[in-house]
């Protein structure tokens, strides 16, 4: 395999950008944690950085049309996994989203069902390149994508179920569902939208809640309202310029929830301001631009789809992120992607980051 | 799964490319997106920046308000009656109580007290708004104060706060004349103007002293602003304003005195006021039953309050200053006045067996006197003279003298809620009952029953007048030059009173006064207080035994101690221009000679007190005495030498 690829096709502008958006995350966690007992942890995710690099020079280094070809089977053992998290997962704060490894490795695997869903649809829409879609397709489509998130939104975990959607939706697009369709599937899930909410089966209470507090969040001062309220001073009280590092009295105060995860950038923006947070926005500017750019020169259709599914996903984590952090979304608990610590975000981004170097290496192999 | 499809070979769709259209769709949906999220920013960075500004500093910046120490209460010689002691105060936050079901038994564990004492206190403050913080335990041990602080994160609904407590006498000693505080009430709040700069939580004198003076020794609270993270743990400090500690405050009372006046009340009902007729100054108050006021000063518990509110002795009333009742016979001192002022009594000669006849209703008397004049009526406490007296003066007359003597209106004295007592007239009759005043009805006013009735403070204010010639001063609990003049003009205002009044008695009546009352404490048959007689001391008295009840009535009811008439005795010495005027009410004390060996443990405690500090007597006051029989022993060199007159 080595032959076709060469390091010298190796995305290094896109790296570049990464790597820098990668150190304000360090330091922003750094800022943030150093008060509370979290302190330390931007040591920890300097480490998570690092293993997601080697991992992502070793993914590149793999052909991408060998994951294609065993996607069916990842796929039929992620649902298993899915399946042996309910069973046997560890439960924390109310949820089953770990299993449970000798030597205290917690393996999340609706993390990683992300980037085999994302290799699967490539896979199944490549199959279906030069004709239209039907609504058989289109159907096909959507179990494959739905058995999973149900499975992942029993856990319960709201959050991570939902950024498989966004990639469902870019391969109907890409895969070139019409106009029709697109129009009949959009009412009948607002319809199918309205019955489940007031069912209310499918959402728990407080799954609910937090999905309405942001619309109006002194209707719950102590509760969801209270983080997206904490959330808006963080980022209002920021202005323009920001307060300096280590110098944001929400993010210090421990007033802002989470300050190193969901709301990071709620810190950011307190200590950074306009302007800082502006430049990050740029940052995710150009790398999603530059990852289209590679989507574009791509050898072949899986590849072009399988990068577009990443874009997908980050573009949905930012903005449900960053509205959420701005007041404009719920608060679903979805980190951001490159910025929040932790480490199955950062190992899904850079595995994901090794497989578009990988397309990008093979683009003129034939 | 149910991935299904003929799989095409790989090969054939090799140069197969989507449309670039649709990935600048994709492109144009980013920045879309991008443009949304930098519009949110713009909105709250931006525009509204100032205010989330003001939000962010609000919630990390708190203001703890720093108690000002009250002011200490000292006797006249400087004697400590009142103190503070530092004390800690748990609070529970209402609104940062997330889970009471396994809060409260965390903290009743660590505060010593029961769950169902929390929720009892908690149910008490229910309806009070969701900041307020609710004390939840006073006088925090250090123990427990660390258990507080280490269970910050866990318990963020706890708080502690540094108080001053007030720390008063045992056993309610003078516990009326000081009085006690409390929160200020939310009726005082609105209703009352001095109470227009104070705020909800605020600790104000509620009676006595305290409250009088509350302006003087409450001092002006200071505050802290800090710093506090999420948890409201304090993490720095912003500014202070600091605290401006009450002034001192020293109170007329001897210590001395008042300690005599409360152990001659003890186990009693009713009131002693120990006074200077020179200045007014109060030497002793005492008000039994009494209350403990360090039950008030921590947050009183409802058992106490219970207690004290259905007791049917009212121990929470300062009987010196608002018990209104008959005073009996210790009238009968305005009415010689009255009498031998208007020409009437000197001259008069009733013939005393045992009562009389007036308007064809017989009045009784204690005693068959035989022949009375005006110098044994009041020894002897004639009822028949004093009847004949009344008839011949007329209700009016009476009613001048003994308003102008201070009846019926407060005497001023700088402590709360003093009653007025009452006079009855021909007018006051008119007016309160719209009927004639019948000639008849002024025969029991003479020997001071009926309609008329006075506080002790009132008798010690009228009697000490007129044992010192007519000089009526307004009693008074703090020496007046010792506080600002404004604050003097201000309880001038707040407590009206007929104040210092110069009656002109005739030098000649007021000896033959004098003298009366000298006499009743000597030994002698008919003489009313010879029981209470002080030998080398010249003590001169008036007793008082007045009816609780009309003897029909009492004949019903079959006897028992609340039908038993009310003992007064007023007491002075020595007789003329006396250093010390003493009123004693014993309520259902059967009769006034019991009470005036009450007010003759106080005078003697007095006098003994002079004597050993001789040197702060005024012995160029005292007039010789008439009588011989007072004279001091030579073996007893008594400062009370008689001096001329």
């Amino acid at each position: 395999m080595a032959r076709f690829s060469s390091f010298r096709d190796f995305d290094w502008v896109l790296l570049g950008f990464v790597s820098l958006l990668s150190l304000v995350s360090v330091l922003e966690i750094r800022s943030a944690t150093a008060m509370t007992k979290f302190h330390g942890f931007d040591h920890k995710q300097l480490g998570f950085l690092a293993i997601g690099l080697v991992l992502m020079f070793l993914v590149s280094l793999v052909d991408y049309h060998w994951l294609v070809d065993v996607s069916r089977a990842a796929y039929g053992i992620s649902i298993i996994a899915l399946l042996a998290v309910l069973v046997i997962g560890t439960k924390h704060l109310g949820a089953r989203r770990w299993i449970k490894f000798p030597g205290g490795v917690h393996f999340q695997p609706s993390e990683w069902v992300k980037l085999v869903l994302i290799v699967v649809l490539a896979q199944y829409f490549w199959g279906l390149v030069g004709r239209e879609l039907s609504w058989r397709d289109i159907g096909k489509a959507f179990a494959i994508v739905c058995v999973p998130m149900a499975l992942v939104l029993k856990q319960p975990d709201l959050g991570t179920s939902l950024t498989y959607f966004p990639v469902l939706i870019v391969g109907l697009f890409l895969g070139g569902i019409r106009f029709k369709q697109a129009a009949i599937l959009i009412v009948g899930f607002l319809a199918l939208g309205t019955v489940a909410w007031s069912s209310g089966k499918l959402l728990k209470p407080y799954q609910k809640a937090r999905l309405t507090s942001f619309i109006n969040p002194d209707d719950d001062p102590k509760g969801a309202g209270y983080q997206i309220r904490q959330s808006l001073i963080a980022v209002g009280s920021g202005g323009v310029w920001g307060k300096g590092t280590n110098q944001g009295t929400q993010t210090q105060g421990d007033f802002l929830p989470i300050p190193y995860t969901d709301f990071i950038f709620a810190a950011l923006c307190e200590e950074h301001g306009f302007i800082g947070a502006l430049g990050v926005l740029l940052l995710y500017f150009c790398i999603l631009m530059r990852l289209i750019q590679n989507a574009q020169t791509a050898k072949d259709v899986p590849g072009t789809f399988i990068i577009m599914g990443i874009v997908a996903v980050i573009v949905f984590q930012i903005a449900v992120n960053i509205g959420m952090v701005l007041g404009l979304m719920p608060v679903t608990g979805i980190p951001l992607p490159l910025l929040s610590y932790g480490g199955s975000s950062v190992l899904f981004t850079f595995l994901s980051l090794g497989i578009v170097m990988n397309i990008r290496m093979r683009r003129f192999v034939n | 799964m149910s991935l299904a499809g003929p799989l095409p070979p790989r090969q054939l769709n090799n140069d197969e490319k989507l449309s670039p259209t649709k990935l600048a769709g994709v492109q144009y949906v980013i920045v879309l997106i991008l443009a949304v999220l930098v519009a949110g920013l713009w909105r709250l960075q931006v525009l509204g920046s100032d205010n989330w500004k003001v939000l962010a500093e609000a919630n990390r910046i708190k203001k703890v308000p720093v108690l000002a120490p009250r002011g200490k209460i000292f006797d006249r010689e400087g004697r400590l009656l009142v103190d503070n002691y530092p004390s800690v105060t748990c609070y529970l936050l209402p609104e940062q109580l997330k889970d009471p079901n396994t809060d409260l038994p965390l903290i009743a564990q660590g505060l010593h007290i029961t769950v169902a004492q929390i929720q009892a206190i908690l149910k008490r403050y229910q309806g009070g708004a969701k900041y307020q913080p609710i004390p939840l335990k006073q006088d925090v041990t250090q123990d427990e104060e660390a258990f507080i602080e280490a269970h910050r994160n866990e318990l963020p609904e706890l708080e502690t706060r540094d108080e001053q407590r007030r720390l008063y006498p045992r056993d309610g000693f003078a516990a009326h004349l000081i009085g006690y505080v409390g929160e200020v009430s939310e009726q005082m709040l609105n209703n009352d103007s001095r109470y227009v700069f104070y705020s909800p939580g605020d600790v104000v004198g509620q009676s006595g002293v305290e409250q009088t003076y509350d302006a003087l020794l409450r001092g002006k609270d200071g505050s802290r602003d800090v710093f506090v993270n999420s948890h409201g743990k304090e993490v720095g400090v912003a500014g202070q304003e600091i605290a401006e500690p009450g002034k001192d405050l020293r109170l007329t009372i001897d210590l001395d005195i008042q300690r005599a006046a409360e152990k001659a009340l003890d186990g009693k009902n009713g009131a002693i006021v120990a006074m200077d007729p020179h200045t007014g100054e109060i030497l002793a108050m005492v008000s039994r039953p009494a209350f403990d006021p360090n039950q008030f000063a921590v947050r009183l518990t409802r058992n106490y309050w219970n207690q004290i509110i259905n007791n049917p002795d009212h121990p929470l009333m300062n009987k010196a200053i608002q018990a209104q009742l008959a005073p009996g016979s210790t009238f009968k001192i305005i009415m010689s006045v009255a009498g031998l002022q208007e020409g009437v009594a000197e001259t008069m000669r009733v013939q005393c067996s045992g009562g009389g006849t007036f308007y064809g209703q017989f009045h009784a008397c204690d005693h068959s006197h035989g022949l009375v004049t005006i110098d044994k009526a009041i020894p002897w406490s004639c009822d028949t003279f004093y009847y004949t007296l009344a008839d011949r003066l007329g209700i009016d007359t009476i009613a001048r003298y003994a308003t102008a003597l201070g009846f019926a209106s407060r005497t001023g004295v700088d402590l709360p809620e003093e009653a007025v007592g009452n006079m009855p007239s021909t007018a006051w009759k008119l007016k309160t009952q719209h009927e004639r005043w019948y000639p008849s009805e002024a025969i029991s006013v003479g020997i001071g029953q009926g309609a008329v009735t006075a506080t002790p403070i009132q008798l010690a204010r009228t009697v000490g007048g007129i044992a010192s010639g007519g000089a009526l001063r307004r009693p008074h609990v703090v020496f007046p030059e010792e506080i600002p003049a404004d604050e003097q003009e201000a309880f001038r205002e707040h407590f009206p009173g007929s104040g210092d009044v110069n009656f002109p008695l005739a030098r000649d009546n007021w000896q033959i006064i004098t003298d009366a009352m000298a006499q009743a404490t000597t030994p002698g048959p008919f003489n009313t207080a010879f029981a209470s007689h002080l030998e080398g001391i010249d003590f001169a008295g008036k007793t008082g035994t007045a009816q609780v009840m009309s003897h029909a009535a009492l004949a019903k009811t079959g006897g028992g101690l609340k039908t038993r008439p009310n003992a007064w005795f007023v007491g002075l010495a020595p007789r003329r221009n006396p250093d010390i005027v003493v009123v004693v009410l014993w309520e259902n004390g059967d009769w006034g000679s019991n009470s005036a060996r009450l007010g003759a443990q106080v005078v003697n405690a007095f006098v003994t007190k002079q004597r050993r500090l001789a040197n702060n007597l005024r012995v160029a006051e005292v007039p010789k005495p008439k009588s011989d029989t007072e004279t001091p022993t030579a073996s007893n060199p008594a400062p009370h030498t008689p001096a001329a007159e």
